[in-house]
């Protein structure tokens, strides 16, 4: 038995493969921004998704100009694509968050790898989600009427609404984020500005480091306000997902107003966000050689959060179909008759095939150590929160009490134009950032060396 | 305008964290009480000893938080039941449990403003030009070396006493650095 244990410790990936030094893992990320030529790859890959974000601006331009009737929304169904594709990328930004602030509380050292890109991809993915309730008002030149601004109308913002509570939950997570990315940025900045040779460069990355130099003053001060700042984003984390859920669970419509909603709404945004990051990670480690500092730890730690919010996921639904069941209420039950056996059937049991089945695989520890299998597993579950979204938006909205107000919903190739074109607004951002910034943080890493150890 | 003294400090490089924090322990103790010391990554308890006793970010932060969530609160108390009061749907003006949320992330927003912005100021960044940057070695110090100095200003400072005395902590290099 003891020695099982010990094989199985022993077996445990390391999260920085032996042999590096605070000079070789300053070179290898460094490298990548300032010496290595953007190959032809790069080149492909960045001009597909300026064109999709190209094609998303012209979406948006002829609905500036045309209003949204050129989108499927209807009444009943107002919220359609916009709203599902908010929550959608709004859940993926969690992750980030999630591997930056609340692992770091909880001395995950693994995280130290992986947790600048995923607030990198955080910041897209609230920047993709940002536009969508902007887009969908009808006028967005008023759009500025979601704020408390003096206007000439001298009327305020109707702030017992879950909508009002959402753009300050939002603002706030999205001011937040690139607070703590950008001085998690600061010390990897000074030293590209210490490698480069280029004397522009060295004046931009020496201005945007702000001067750092390192002193142990500076460091204290940076540890304390890094760690209070991850003290912070952990429940505002909690809380943006929860807001969001507000926005369904305190309306009164079949299959909304239930109170599982804030946890597993909470849950799904973190098990979206780790395939995210996962459909990111295994590429840009093959790519850029990152084998060494995002380990096969890291993929299956990240199988192991995926499992674990997936359950939480399939808890909620158990409960939602429970209680319409169980609950008495003959429009809950209708709901869940209906999402099982209404014309949306096929999106609601997709939705439980890539949720709750598929990812079941992950149990098997052959599927998590392999990242190709891993890849599409994410790739799935990216599909089923999308649908999850979908079903709830639509669903409830398209059957509610009256049948006299039913109706359906038919996205238009506009609003596919718009979702599409955010995926690859978000992808060429990506593909920027790994050009111009440290993809892996350098000052963490060299943490995490065996030499950063000081002996009394 | 007092003229500048032409030598900032003196300035030791050394290999490893556990050099520098051993040649800072020293340094302090022989009496040289303004000192720094620069290393890529931070190492804890350094500040200590090199006589940072306290560091003022956690009140910073306190302070942002309840600035963030009192004018929250006030905010839409005022827009909701003083400047502008109107029924919906029955509910009370002053309809506080709606306003918690706004509240909480007014105080998070504040909090984490004050954090960042709190901790630049106390720092004194940002500062693209510092003369420690003059000395040529210095830029791995961002990389994998650390070191130490030992400002000018300091009292007990003498330029040939102090580089003896930082030659017997065994540096790897050491350097004068002009202001």
């Amino acid at each position: 038995m003891n020695d099982q244990y010990k094989s199985a410790a022993m077996e445990r990936a390391p999260v920085i493969e032996p042999g590096h030094t605070f000079g070789t893992v300053t070179e290898k990320i460094s490298a990548i921004v300032l010496t290595r030529p953007a190959s032809n790859g790069w080149f492909i890959g960045f001009g597909l998704m300026f064109m999709l974000t190209m094609m998303m601006l012209f979406a948006i331009g002829y609905l500036f100009l045309k209003g949204v009737g050129i989108w499927g929304v209807t009444i009943p169904i107002g919220w359609g694509f916009a709203i599902v594709n908010f929550v959608w990328w709004i859940g993926i930004g969690h992750a980030g968050t999630l591997i930056s602030a609340i692992l770091l509380l909880l001395r995950q050292s693994w995280r130290n790898s992986i947790n600048r890109f995923a607030e990198a991809m955080t910041l897209f993915a609230v920047a993709c989600a940002g536009i969508f309730p902007a887009i969908h008002v009808g006028r967005p030149w008023l759009v500025y009427w979601f704020f408390p601004i003096p206007n000439t109308m001298q009327v305020w913002p109707q702030f017992r609404s879950p909508l009002m509570w959402d753009v300050f939950a939002v603002s706030t997570y999205a001011t937040i984020s690139a607070l703590f990315w950008f001085i998690g940025l600061i010390p990897d900045l000074a030293t590209l500005r210490d490698r480069t040779d280029n004397p522009a460069l060295k004046i931009v990355y020496g201005m945007l480091s702000f001067g750092w130099r390192g002193s142990a003053r500076h460091w204290r001060r940076y540890e304390t306000a890094y760690l209070l700042l991850a003290g912070l984003a952990t429940p505002l984390v909690l809380s943006v997902h929860t807001v969001v859920s507000f926005d369904f669970a305190v309306g009164i419509v079949p299959g909304w107003h239930t109170t599982i909603f804030p946890p597993y709404f909470v849950a799904g945004a973190i098990y979206s966000g780790f395939a995210m990051v996962l459909m990111l990670a295994i590429p840009i480690r093959k790519i850029y050689g990152l084998e060494d500092f995002i380990t096969e730890r890291h993929l299956q730690n990240s199988a192991k959060v995926m499992l674990a919010t997936g359950l939480i996921v399939a808890y909620g639904y158990a409960v939602e179909a429970f209680m319409g069941w169980y609950g008495g209420d003959r429009y809950d039950a209708f709901t869940l008759w209906n999402r099982l056996h209404g014309p949306y059937a096929i999106p609601y049991w997709s939705l439980l095939i890539c949720n709750i089945f598929i990812p079941q695989v992950l149990w098997i520890r052959r599927i998590r150590t392999s990242p190709v299998a891993l890849f599409f597993v994410s790739g799935v579950i990216l599909v089923g929160m999308w649908l999850e979204r979908f079903v709830i938006v639509v669903i409830s909205l398209s059957r509610d009490f009256l049948t006299s107000s039913w109706g359906m919903y038919y996205p238009t190739r506009w609003d596919w134009m718009t979702y599409v074109g955010t995926i690859g607004m978000f992808l060429m951002l990506m593909f920027l950032f790994l050009r111009v910034l440290p993809a892996i943080s350098i000052f963490e890493m060299r943490t995490l060396l065996p030499e950063a150890e000081v002996k009394e | 305008m007092a003229q500048r003294d032409p030598i900032y400090g003196i300035m030791a490089e050394f290999d490893s964290a556990t050099a520098l924090v051993e040649a800072a322990r020293k340094t302090y103790a022989a009496g040289y009480k303004k000192i720094d010391a620069y290393s890529p990554f931070p190492i804890e308890g350094l500040a200590e000893e090199i006589g940072m006793d306290h560091d003022e970010v956690p009140l910073v932060v306190l302070i942002g938080g309840i600035i963030g969530g009192v004018s929250g609160y006030v905010m839409q108390y005022w827009m909701s039941a003083v400047d502008y009061p109107m029924n919906i749907g029955g509910k009370p003006y002053h309809s506080w449990p709606a306003f918690i949320v706004i509240t909480f992330e007014m105080t998070i927003l504040f909090a984490g403003i004050s954090a960042v912005f709190g901790m630049l100021a106390l720092n004194g960044l940002p500062m693209p030009y510092h003369p420690v940057f003059n000395v040529p070695r210095f830029s791995s110090a961002s990389k994998d070396r650390f070191f130490l100095i030992v400002f000018s200003a300091d009292k007990k400072y003498d330029p040939a006493g102090t580089r003896k005395f930082f030659e017997a902590l065994a540096p790897r290099s050491i350097s004068e650095v002009p202001s």
